[in-house]
């Protein structure tokens, strides 16, 4: 039997959308999990979801960016990771492991320890705070991205990730005073 | 000002974009392989068997929807390994995890 040529057309965007960003959405899930095996289950759990709602998203999407439905896609799956499997017992001490986790990359290998404050201290903040500055920096989103994917205004995405900075920057001035 | 900035700076050092691993291609493309066929065996016994008792509907119906996304997904590797002159890193990623997809769709359907 023939393959049906929307299918097809669609299965090739769908290819292209996953080579622009499996790394994003993987450097979201490793974020949020902390450790490469379950961002690897996070991320695959991610584009296949995403492939069985790409058609739909497509349509809604009306030609803007996909990148901020695969990311919200990756935020529910987590959330329902955490929930099913009970698997965040500690928040602060869990997530302080979370995001100060090894990096495979070269930046972080020698532990810089002023790199590591501001990683401790992007996991003691608030989770949307926290996925604020994920977005914006590990995966480099604008704010009109960011307020897509996590369901806001740009103008509330503004101030929480402005807020964000300024309660990083005091918890980090506070320790140092310590 | 020039402390956000800094502070701005510092994130983006912190926060680096994290890679795959690259050691999980052929993994990947076996693991869609077993979705694939576990979700057609699935709806071959049921269309054999078990198409008149509704409480057996929600299992194959899973199987649709998994092994049709597998079998795009299955599209998608292939084309990607025909294009790609590079090491396929990004593969990696969905490598593993698709294989621990079959792993529990074959345990979803088994039960």
């Amino acid at each position: 039997m023939e393959e049906d040529p929307d299918k097809r057309r669609r299965d090739r965007e769908f290819t292209e959308l996953y080579r622009a960003h499996l790394r994003d959405v993987y450097s979201y899930s490793y974020y949020r999990v902390g450790n490469h095996h379950d961002a690897e289950d996070l991320t695959e759990q991610t584009f296949l979801q995403a492939y069985r709602h790409f058609e739909r998203a497509q349509r809604e999407s009306h030609g803007r960016p996909l990148r901020p439905w695969l990311i919200r896609i990756a935020h529910n799956l987590a959330a329902n990771y955490y929930r099913d499997r009970s698997r965040r017992p500690q928040t602060q001490l869990e997530d302080a492991a979370v995001v100060s986790a090894p990096h495979t990359t070269a930046d972080l290998a020698e532990g810089r320890e002023e790199l590591q404050d501001v990683l401790e201290g992007v996991a003691k903040l608030p989770q949307d705070r926290r996925e604020a500055l994920i977005m914006r920096f590990a995966l480099g989103m604008d704010n009109r991205e960011i307020a897509r994917a996590i369901d806001r205004s740009e103008g509330a995405t503004k101030v929480l990730i402005h807020r964000a900075i300024r309660q990083l920057e005091q918890g980090l001035k506070e320790q140092d005073d310590e | 000002m020039s402390d956000a900035l800094d502070m701005e700076a510092l994130l983006r050092s912190a926060l680096v974009p994290v890679e795959p691993s690259e050691a999980m291609g052929d993994r990947l493309e076996r693991g869609l392989s077993e979705l694939t066929g576990a979700a057609a065996g699935e709806l071959a016994d049921w269309e054999l068997g078990a198409m008149r008792d509704p409480r057996n509907w929600a299992r194959p119906a899973a199987a649709v929807v998994v092994g049709g996304a597998a079998a795009g997904a299955l599209v998608l590797v292939r084309a990607r390994k025909h294009h790609r002159s590079r090491p396929a890193r990004g593969l990696s990623a969905l490598g593993h995890g698709l294989r621990g997809a079959a792993d529990r769709l074959g345990r979803r359907l088994g039960a």
